[in-house]
């Protein structure tokens, strides 16, 4: 009972990371109708910034805030920049590019700071907190409470603000919010970087555990898509509590089912989307797409 | 309608274009001029040319296998590497475990290929663009896992060691210009088997499933007998790849078909341009050597030379290849008429 405990609650710390990612994927789908698969790489990059900050002994909080401005700005940017250019191209080109993007930030990454695992340091005590006789690190608890946080305020901003209203208007219907005086293409660009500004917190918080290097986020990413598949493509709540679920059941199979371990790891993200995708294709929360003939 | 306005942008390739015209005589000259070409190539250049050069025509059946299932019938692909290694360890095991000769293994591998691309396809069939994408990513992904797993057949992450085969009939050919001439052979044989194939009846349906898949079952097509043999073709295709390039490697092992492979399957087909049987080649140029020009301009990080290259690709030429020199050759030639 105690094993099962610990593994559910460290499961919801990993759970924590995927939410954050499925929910920076969901939210550029939903705005574009495009699966960034540079979002991973985005948040390593972000990652390996505030590790170099930290370096030269900006303190860790400061080196955390500051990521995070960067994370949006570059997010804002790339989006002006890089991908405005082929808004109007075919879906393929945009993935295209989106992985153009993805090599360029794994190669840059490795060229500045070597492919080399580099540890990564956490904010919160080294030493494990007892609760009866479960034992728990500090970590995988600070982790869950940033993460929700996180999540809380995302939902507060396009619940209660002015501009989350508007980003929710341009997702949703772009040529009405147009004609409503939105700036359509700046609230993409908006999207995109609080996507970004996600995707660096998650980075943040799951370098401690899997260290830092620059192929890090590449099976945090395939768990971000089986989350945001379980949860469902078209609904933000719904990332979010896939992803914890992912992170659980991720956690639980690992430890009870003998044959998985961790050499079968991805395989089991592969199942899991494949049987969403079958059994139910818009996920847990998700609207089915309905097309009109 | 609206799903074929969709389903157009998915994939971008333009309903018009067209596959079923007559090859025009000049064309035809065009074409075996180049294929002549092809059979010069290997006596002018070095042995690792050539090898490379045999690469590219094994990426080129393999682009025209995806091709098929994402250019022309509309079904996003980004797992293509499985089949490649699921072909290339069908050659590996079959001639390294039960010796089997060498040529019986292409086809074998083209074969099961062919069996579970189809399998695949079927729950493929309840998936539609992005979901597609992502199940198949997630194939792709997992590969490496799965071949290491299962360490009894395939070596594990030691991979499997095999020997180059020689000329057969005395012909005065080294290993490297004899598979260079295999590779070609297949190609254009599957080549014109493709255009055969897509540009009669059977490509039309495919077309049409992709355009519009309710019109389609309303013109009689079977949507999902189609779409699932279409994979199970355009497997072949790429399994029949596979076990090219690995004779011509001559090792396998789990870490080449890793996702990236996949990934530049699919580049390869964008960039070449989709719905377009000779955008295979452009790609398969693209994806042999662009990486090799990457590593000679930075050593540090090729990788990111790469991506630039595939962002400016796709700024300048967003439908490939093909589809650029589609657009210049219409521009000269309505020009011409004025």
């Amino acid at each position: 009972m105690d094993t099962f405990l610990q593994q559910v609650v460290s499961g919801l710390a990993t759970g924590g990371i995927y939410a954050s990612l499925a929910l920076a994927l969901v939210m550029i789908y939903q705005a574009t109708d495009v699966v960034n698969y540079a979002q991973g790489e985005m948040a390593m990059f972000s990652t390996y910034l505030s590790w170099s900050m930290m370096n030269h002994g900006v303190p860790y909080w400061a080196a955390f805030f500051a990521t995070v401005a960067i994370a949006f700005v570059g997010g804002v940017l790339i989006q002006r920049i890089i991908i405005r250019p082929v808004q109007s191209a075919p879906v393929l080109t945009i993935v295209i590019v989106c992985i153009g993007l993805l090599t360029i930030f794994n190669s840059v990454a490795g060229w500045i700071y070597s492919y080399i695992i580099q540890p990564f340091p956490s904010p919160f005590p080294k030493e494990p907190i007892r609760i009866g006789r479960i034992v728990l690190a500090a970590h995988d608890l600070g982790a869950i409470g940033v993460t929700l946080l996180l999540l809380g305020l995302i939902y507060l901003f396009f619940r209660f603000t002015t501009l989350g209203l508007a980003m929710r208007a341009a997702a949703q219907n772009p040529a009405s919010a147009r004609l409503a005086g939105i700036r359509v293409g700046w609230m993409l660009a908006v999207g995109w970087g609080l996507a970004a500004l996600v995707g660096s917190v998650a980075g943040m918080m799951v370098a401690p555990v899997i260290f830092l290097e620059p192929n890090m986020m590449g099976g945090i990413l395939i768990y971000a898509f089986a989350s945001a598949t379980l949860g469902g493509f078209t609904s933000p709540g719904g990332a979010v509590v896939g992803g914890f679920l992912v992170g659980v059941m991720e956690n639980l199979a690992g430890t009870y089912v003998s044959f998985i371990g961790t050499s079968l790891k991805l395989t089991v993200a592969l199942a899991l989307i494949v049987i969403v995708l079958l059994v139910k294709p818009s996920g847990l929360f998700g609207r089915a797409v309905v097309h009109r003939v | 309608m609206e799903q074929g306005a969709r389903a157009e942008t998915v994939t971008g390739a333009t309903p018009s274009e067209r596959s079923g015209a007559r090859p025009r005589p000049w064309r035809l000259a065009g074409l075996l001029v180049l294929i002549a070409l092809a059979c010069v190539l290997p006596f002018t250049l070095s042995g690792f040319r050539i090898f490379q050069f045999t690469q590219v025509w094994a990426y080129a059946i393999a682009l025209l296998g995806l091709n098929m299932l994402t250019g022309y019938n509309g079904q996003i692909s980004l797992g293509h590497g499985a089949f490649f290694a699921l072909g290339g360890y069908t050659t590996a095991i079959m001639i390294d475990r039960w010796s089997v000769p060498y040529g019986w293994t292409i086809p074998a591998a083209g074969l099961l290929c062919l069996l579970a691309g189809f399998l695949f396809g079927i729950p493929a069939l309840r998936l539609e663009g992005l979901y597609l994408a992502l199940a198949t990513f997630a194939l792709a992904l997992a590969v490496p896992q799965i071949l290491k797993y299962f360490d009894d057949w395939t070596g594990g992450s030691q991979g499997i060691v095999l020997s180059k085969p020689k000329a057969p009939w005395g012909l005065p050919l080294n290993p490297d210009q004899w598979l260079y001439f295999l590779a070609l052979g297949i190609m254009v044989a599957l080549f014109a088997l493709g255009w055969n194939l897509l540009r009669g009846r059977v490509g039309r349906a495919i077309v049409a499933i992709r355009d519009n898949p309710i019109a389609a079952t309303a013109m009689g097509i079977n949507n999902p007998l189609y779409k699932s043999l279409t994979f199970g073709v355009s497997a072949c295709y790429t399994g029949i790849a596979g076990a090219l390039s690995v004779l011509a490697v001559a090792y396998v092992a789990p870490d080449t078909f890793n996702v990236f492979l996949s990934i530049t399957f699919l580049v390869g087909i964008v960039v070449g341009g989709l719905g377009s049987i000779s955008g295979a080649v452009f790609g398969a140029l693209f994806t042999q050597f662009v990486p090799n020009y990457a590593q000679a301009i930075s050593k540090a990080a090729p990788w990111a030379i790469y991506g630039a290259f595939l962002i400016l690709f796709m700024y300048v030429m967003p439908r490939g290849v093909a589809g650029f020199v589609r657009i210049v050759w219409g521009r000269l030639f309505t020009a011409r008429k004025q």
